[in-house]
């Protein structure tokens, strides 16, 4: 009860941010109906809808990170988290208070997605559903970067870091503007050993009802997750004693 | 009747010894000023009290539970309006107050009759509805103060309470803090010798972290031999009372 109400108070402070809104579902939006007019134009087999929709409700999801990390660095430095530290709320409430609620924002997130995607195309099949479900591991690793960059960063560095290199490396690194094949070498070996091009491919394979491609990028995704859920717990339990 | 004693507490940091063997008593109900320069240990001691930060040797006994030992229990009893102002900025002031009464688990009566209590006592029902982030620092502050008030804390720890407001929003706080004395402890810390003097039964004067006098205002400036409390506190502080 306590971790709920703290959770929902961290849901509001997202969503009553027009920006959040604004780069949340807007963004994605535009993405996917600017490149389905350039795709309409001039086909480009990567802009097709079954491909860009899934990697756009990926993408989208840095912006979660985004918020979560600030809302966090924010709330350390006014001191509102030195407030809540001298209440009944336990470490547990917290790190679970900062997570669950950017869970549904990520699932209403990739639904949005969805909803322009059907209308531009897309076939409904029942793997838009399992897309929707596996949106969240996928969620959970851009969470877990957002609570580590938040335990941290100040709410600046917090821009700098996850506003600009995390969204560059989730969309260079991740196959979604472009084949990574059409680089290969080394930039193509660093982008499979990170998470982002796995988790587009997840999404991508579970939409497409190839189901022998699912695991081993989910296990990829779910493996970062956890690693950076670990590592994001530590750090926030650290500053949290350092208090 | 003993709030709060601190027996040989103690908080270093590397090399630094914030806070050095400090001892003393409040006594229930009393408001108890804590003052000293910058770097003196005061903010330091409340975060020990507070249960924020360990010490590093020594304890400290609230209401007679252990700040080592017993620190939820302490936690249960005490409240803290930190030195920046510590509200959530995107809630309204009500949604604020509602937040702190979900963390300290209260039902839904309960909690519409603090808030309605808290928003009477401090005057906030004018601005219920507006985002805390949209508020001038004064209603910010009295906010932060509600919101340490609605747990029905039996101790209460204002750190720089008045920093940075305008003459009349400090003056609406003193008559704030004042109508608390005697209904709750109180341990404040305070650039400002007019208001420890103000407010204060006793005050401790702190330097390096040590503990100089503890004593009421009167007492200090016979002390230190003059009338004027500030001078009384350079005295004290500089080593050249009487």
């Amino acid at each position: 009860m306590r971790m709920l109400t703290f959770a929902n108070r961290n849901m509001k402070e997202i969503l009553r941010d027009p920006l959040n809104l604004a780069f949340g579902l807007g963004f994605p939006l535009v993405l996917i109906l600017l490149l389905s007019a350039i795709q309409a134009n001039i086909p480009v087999e990567l802009f097709e809808i079954e491909h860009l929709t899934p990697g756009i409700s990926v993408f989208g999801l840095s912006f979660l990170t985004l918020f979560s990390a600030t809302l966090i660095s924010r709330d350390r430095g006014s001191s509102l988290l030195q407030r809540l530290y001298t209440t009944p709320l336990t470490p547990v409430d917290f790190i679970l208070g900062y997570t669950l609620p950017v869970l549904p924002i990520a699932i209403a997130q990739c639904i949005v997605c969805y909803i322009a995607g059907v209308i531009l195309g897309l076939e409904i099949t029942a793997g838009i559903f399992y897309a929707v479900l596996f949106i969240v591991p996928v969620s959970l690793l851009y969470i877990a970067m957002g609570l580590l960059c938040g335990s941290v960063l100040n709410d600046k560095q917090v821009g700098g870091v996850c506003g600009a290199l995390l969204t560059n490396l989730s969309a260079w690194l991740s196959g979604i503007w472009f084949d990574l094949d059409l680089v290969g070498g080394t930039f193509k070996k660093i982008a499979y050993l990170l998470p982002f091009v796995h988790a587009v491919e997840l999404e991508r394979a579970v939409l497409s009802g190839n189901f022998a491609d699912v695991l081993p990028h989910f296990l990829w995704v779910f493996g970062y997750a956890l690693v950076l859920l670990a590592a994001a717990v530590l750090l926030f339990l650290r500053q949290m004693k350092k208090q | 009747m003993e709030a709060i004693r601190t027996e040989n507490l103690t908080k270093k940091y590397k090399d630094v010894t914030a806070v050095d063997c400090l001892n003393l008593s409040v006594e229930k109900g009393e408001l108890f000023s804590l003052l000293g320069v910058n770097g003196a240990g005061k903010t330091t001691t409340i975060k020990m009290l507070s249960c924020l930060t360990q010490p590093t040797s020594g304890d400290a006994f609230l209401n007679g539970k252990s700040i080592c030992t017993d620190p939820a229990a302490v936690k249960s009893i005490i409240a803290v309006s930190p030195q920046e102002t510590a509200v959530a900025p995107g809630l309204s002031v009500w949604e604020n107050l509602d937040l702190i009464c979900g963390v300290h688990g209260f039902s839904k009566e309960k909690r519409e009759a603090k808030i309605a209590e808290l928003t009477e006592l401090l005057g906030l029902g004018s601005v219920t509805a507006k985002k805390a982030g949209k508020l001038s620092g004064g209603w910010q502050r009295r906010l932060s103060i509600a919101m340490a008030l609605i747990s029905e804390p039996e101790i209460l720890f204002l750190d720089e309470p008045t920093l940075g407001l305008d003459v009349l929003a400090r003056s609406d706080l003193w008559d704030m803090i004042r109508s608390l004395k005697g209904k709750i402890t109180i341990v404040l810390t305070t650039h400002y010798m007019e208001e420890a003097e103000a407010l204060s039964d006793r005050i401790a004067i702190m330097k390096d972290g040590r503990l100089l006098i503890c004593d009421t205002a009167e007492a200090i400036k016979e002390t230190a031999g003059t009338d004027n409390f500030e001078q009384a506190f350079v005295r004290i502080v500089r080593g050249d009372a009487k």
